[in-house]
């Protein structure tokens, strides 16, 4: 089975946010692979092992996302993509367009992705990328299983489980629960450095910077306005509840 | 704007209020135009009522076996024949599962942006959204194309019903063909729960829960206030309850009027996804805890004794 993982580098959930002139600074910054999108390697490592094939990563990012591939690498992926040419960086139309182009030239049967990166928090990578190759999708999967070309998968649907069944080629998001991603074992992260990892250019894809130029633009990034110090009740504790109950109808009036 | 589309959406035979907030954001946008609506479903008719009186003139409405049941194959064909329909200048629909999951394979179709998981409009359609689970805030604009959003639940207040306001109602065919899933079941967990992201009031437990059973003291509070039960990844991963429940960068944001936080530390994931709470209040053993930094309200104590308190300080109150 061809098996494709699009896969995104975001900061560490642990990070603060640091602004400077409307930009996010990466300043000292801890990379990770995006959460959601470390449970699609993971699957597709599991998919593999079942059924045999090949599992390919996918990015779109800077030359610093090259370790996050390298860490899928190491998890057990077999080859990587980067596509850092500028050309190809936009919104989430370019995106959808650049992946598709990827994915058109890499080929698949199978395509895993996170169902939001933890940075952007838009979560349309998947569908878009599904609508541009012309294949069915299915989003915020917990449980999937491949039987030949007969796929079936359990999906979140905001905490009620949806059953679905479909076939092949299908594009799958995950959702936390999905499974338990594996750290990359030390032998594992020495065979990673000796994997391919393809650069990909416009031209490469065959694209050009018009053909995927962003819909949207970001005019202003800001941080949420400092919270006043709250008040920290003392007393009984008895007293505190009702005092408490009291200032949430009266002070606060949200009760 | 001259015209704006509302995709409504109906769960258990009602529309979501999410729906109405997005007839609000569109009023906004149209500046005085023409705001439409479209909704599916058998009952579609009496639901144009509601719809109408909260400003939309017209509402499409679909009855069609294939909608019956969510699938992103029918409905991104349901809603592209609708926009090619309608004609409209901006789509407005709910950040919910539905929308959050059809609204990008639809502008993927058309060509269109989309700017999704917005919490507030802003003059010349300027769209906020939370970044980084509302640790930051991105303030976007469409340069080319129609302008398609989706937006978060509980953030954009609706309006007011206007009684005299009625829709012309306008049933649409429409042509859905090669499904390519279908879904098999629905396992109901939620049923008689209140939606998170929709609640006003979150009650929410970490690890200091200690146990899934140590959940029951909180659904009791929760029963009380009408409050959805939430859940630190902490307590999920401890199995203490489902994922679902889980608010953090990982997980749900959530915005509700009031979140109640019991026995959660407040490590920076979970609080980047319920800080923008309008009102806050934790309850914590542990006075260090960094939960207590966003609270506008805090108890020191164990959540054993206090949640019980408060569960019989409301009931006084509010039954």
């Amino acid at each position: 089975m061809n098996i494709l993982v699009v896969l995104k580098q975001t900061f560490d959930t642990e990070e603060k946010i640091v602004i400077q002139n409307g930009n996010i600074s990466e300043d000292g910054v801890e990379f990770i692979i995006n959460p959601y999108d470390e449970y699609a390697v993971e699957e597709a490592i599991k998919l593999k092992e079942e059924h045999g094939g090949e599992v390919t990563v996918v990015s779109i990012g800077p030359d610093r996302a090259e370790s996050a591939l390298r860490t899928a690498l190491a998890m057990g992926a077999d080859k990587a993509v980067l596509v850092d040419d500028e050309d190809l960086f936009g919104d989430e139309f370019t995106t959808g367009k650049v992946l598709a182009a990827v994915a058109k030239k890499v080929g698949f049967d199978i395509i895993l992705g996170g169902q939001m990166a933890v940075d952007s928090g838009a979560g349309q990578g998947g569908p878009r990328l599904a609508e541009e190759l012309g294949i069915n999708h299915v989003s915020t999967v917990v449980k999937l299983e491949v039987n030949d070309t007969a796929v079936r998968v359990e999906r979140d649907v905001e905490g009620d489980l949806e059953v679905v069944e479909t076939s092949l080629p299908v594009l799958i998001t995950a959702q936390q629960g999905l499974n338990e991603p594996r750290y990359p074992s030390l032998p594992g992260i020495m065979k990673a450095k000796k994997k391919p990892l393809e650069r990909f250019s416009a031209d490469d894809l065959g694209l050009s910077a018009a053909d995927v130029k962003a819909k949207t633009e970001i005019v202003d990034q800001t941080l949420p306005p400092k919270k006043q110090t709250g008040r920290i009740l003392s007393g009984e504790l008895a007293a505190q509840a009702s005092e408490l109950v009291q200032l949430l109808r009266n002070e606060a009036r949200v009760i | 704007m001259s015209k704006v589309l509302v995709l409504a959406e109906v769960r258990d035979g009602q529309l979501r209020n999410v729906s109405l907030e997005a007839l609000a954001a569109a009023q906004v946008l149209a500046e005085g135009g023409e705001v439409v609506a479209a909704v599916f479903g058998a009952n579609a008719a009496d639901l144009a009522v509601t719809l109408g009186q909260h400003g939309a003139g017209t509402v499409y409405t679909a009855d069609h076996s294939a909608l019956a049941q969510y699938t992103a194959d029918a409905y991104s064909q349901a809603l592209t024949q609708l926009i090619e329909l309608a004609h409209p200048d901006a789509v407005v629909l709910g950040h919910t599962a539905i929308g959050r999951d059809v609204a990008p394979r639809v502008a993927a179709r058309l060509g269109f942006g989309l700017v999704s998981d917005v919490t507030s409009l802003e003059a010349g359609s300027v769209f906020v959204r939370p970044i980084y689970a509302g640790k930051a805030f991105q303030q976007r604009k469409f340069v080319d194309g129609k302008i398609f959003v989706t937006i978060r639940p509980n953030n954009i207040a609706p309006g007011t019903p206007d009684a005299s306001k009625t829709a012309v109602v306008v049933p649409v065919e429409l042509e859905i063909k090669d499904l390519r899933s279908i879904v098999k079941e629905v396992v109901r967990k939620t049923s008689g729960k209140v939606d998170l992201s929709e609640a006003k009031v979150v009650v929410s437990g970490g690890r200091g829960v200690k146990s899934a059973e140590g959940f029951n003291t909180l659904y009791e509070l929760a029963d009380v206030l009408g409050a959805a039960v939430g859940a630190s990844r902490g307590a999920c991963d401890a199995d203490y309850c489902d994922y679902s429940m889980q608010i953090g960068q990982t997980g749900k944001v959530v915005t509700p009027d009031l979140y109640i936080a019991c026995g959660i530390s407040g490590a920076i994931q979970h609080l980047a996804g319920m800080s923008s709470s309008k009102v806050i209040v934790a309850i914590n053993k542990d006075s260090e805890a960094p939960i207590f930094q966003v609270a506008d309200y805090g108890i020191v104590g164990d959540l054993f004794e206090v949640v019980p308190l408060l569960t019989a300080e409301f009931k006084n109150v509010l039954v």
